[in-house]
């Protein structure tokens, strides 16, 4: 459904990533985990169109989108959940989603509700500004923000950044529950054992390159990725 | 108290007025500053120009042509300016975009040169604005009154439009974040265009209200009314617009009053006229030191 093939990415003057491929199967949980600057966002930030790749391709549903703008990407159906959640504060939690409909010319008030749905504390804060919810709430509502774009793929930035552990829990449950409505997803996580307990494929990425790849639960017993990234 | 106002009504309402003119140009800076941190220091000259076009096309069409004409020819001017000299520089230090906007303003200025001659040109009396009526036994030009209306219909149209639509949400979305917006979908240049397109759009409003009670236009006639608005835009907080229309209204109003000092301070003569601009921009060096922010300035260290 979405692959990449010996994708190269020059960032902020370095080769952040180099001759990476990997493919993300329909309806499939797939993580990249790595540690701070192995170019895992790089990667996401490319797919979404946000930086232009040095060589390489990029292919979704059959169709070549290297080097597309953000609009056509999230037009085409992949969403990217930023690192950071990067919610808008001075508009509404509902506000924040509708926009994540800007591109959509359809009637949006079933995902509205489904997304409330997903996350009730949303709806109870509809009408309050993005900036006075809490961490939990805002990354709940950064989800839902992309979901709005009806996603065929969502790319998920560290979604577990400084959240508390029970909150974190609940993120992934919800990843999983919206996998199960037919949303592929396409994670990365610094929080290796979670996102491998969760995907089905995983990815590891060390200075730009792709070292290993493997199933989720074949990756946490793997010695080489214990050592490094789940504490021994 | 009634006496004071009696004998200054004249200037209060030329300060209403003027301050009207004011808001409806102080918001074109404040939105752009809002959306690109960027001071359009070309926005004093658009202004000019939507006069001088209103010379030249008056001169050919009646009214009713000539008027949509200058409004549309106007956006488009600001349109291009953002396309040609601002949006290449997109990535590039907020520097090197406001010197492109001194260029640009410069550049406007000795276009208006050449075109003119250098010699003032007579604006045309619009038919209604105009005409003359006499307010509680002051005698003043329809402009006046309508002024303040105007502004604060548009100012009230404006807000709907950034509140309560799409495009509007999307201005607020992209003036906080670039990328997140872009990741929304969201065409940021669009969004930045029609920032210019309506600030140039009022500024033309602007310009048929201002030039009606002041009868010429030359080349540099934009500067001195783009300075205060900005200096109403910086008082008011740059970035709001509320904060901009209030600032205009104040700054009007304290500068026709001053024009007034004769007879509120009992001083003969017109001793304090000399001053109005002065006292300006000394409010301006005042607002900086004791609130930088502004009025309603939102509370962020990354300020000019």
């Amino acid at each position: 459904m979405f692959e990449i093939k010996n994708l190269s990415v020059n960032y902020g003057g370095i080769e952040a990533v180099r001759d990476i491929s990997l493919s993300v199967p329909e309806g499939s949980i797939v993580t990249l985990i790595g540690a701070n600057g192995a170019g895992k966002s790089t990667t996401l930030r490319t797919i979404a169109g946000l930086v232009k790749p040095r060589s390489g391709r990029i292919e979704f549903m059959g169709e070549d989108i290297t080097g597309k703008d953000p609009a056509y990407i999230v037009g085409k159906g992949i969403t990217l959940v930023p690192e950071g959640r990067r919610i808008f504060p001075d508009l509404t939690v509902l506000e924040n989603l509708k926009i994540g409909a800007y591109l959509r010319s359809d009637s949006i008030e079933d995902d509205i509700e489904w997304v409330y749905s997903l996350f009730p504390r949303l709806k109870e804060r509809s009408w309050q500004y993005g900036g006075t919810l809490s961490g939990g709430e805002q990354q709940m509502l950064a989800v839902g923000r992309a979901l709005m774009s009806k996603p065929r793929l969502m790319m998920m930035d560290e979604p577990s950044l400084g959240l508390a552990p029970l909150v974190v829990r609940d993120i992934f449950s919800i990843i999983r529950k919206i996998n199960e409505e037919g949303v592929t997803i396409l994670l990365i996580e610094q929080n290796a054992n979670m996102a491998l307990q969760t995907a089905d494929t995983g990815y590891v990425m060390e200075t730009g390159r792709i070292t290993l790849s493997g199933k989720g639960s074949d990756l946490i017993t793997d010695e080489g990725v214990r050592k490094a990234y789940l504490g021994g | 108290m009634a006496d004071f106002f009696h004998q200054n009504l004249s200037y209060f309402l030329s300060g209403i007025s003027v301050g009207g003119q004011y808001a409806l140009i102080a918001i074109g800076y404040t939105m752009v500053y809002g959306i690109l941190r960027l001071i359009n220091f070309a926005h004093g000259d658009v202004f000019m120009c939507a006069g001088l076009m209103m010379v030249y096309l008056s001169s050919s069409f009646p009214f009713f042509i000539s008027i949509p004409l200058v409004l549309a020819m106007t956006v488009v001017l600001g349109f291009v300016i953002e396309r040609v000299a601002y949006k290449p520089l997109r990535s590039a230090p907020r520097m090197s975009v406001m010197i492109s906007a001194i260029g640009v303003s410069y550049l406007l200025q000795n276009a208006a040169l050449y075109f003119t001659g250098g010699l003032a040109k007579v604006y045309p009396e619009i038919p209604v604005l105009s005409r003359s009526v006499q307010i509680g036994g002051a005698a003043t030009r329809l402009v006046t009154l309508v002024t303040p209306f105007l502004t604060v219909i548009l100012v009230v149209l404006l807000t709907l439009l950034i509140k309560h639509t799409k495009i509007g949400m999307a201005m607020r979305a992209v003036s906080r974040d670039f990328e997140t917006s872009q990741l929304m979908g969201i065409r940021i240049n669009k969004v930045i265009s029609m920032t210019f397109m309506l600030g140039s759009l009022l500024a033309a409003v602007a310009s048929f209200l201002y030039f009606t009670n002041y009868a010429s236009v030359t080349p540099t006639s934009g500067s001195m009314p783009g300075l205060k608005a900005f200096v109403a835009a910086v008082f008011g907080g740059i970035g709001s617009i509320p904060g901009a229309v209030i600032g205009a209204f104040i700054i009007g109003i304290c500068e026709n009053i001053i024009k007034g000092g004769a007879s509120i301070f009992g001083i003969p003569g017109s001793g304090w006229t000399t001053f109005s601009d002065a006292f300006t921009f000394a409010f301006l060096i005042v607002v900086l030191i004791v609130k930088p922010t502004g009025l309603f300035g939102e509370k962020s260290v990354d300020k000019v």
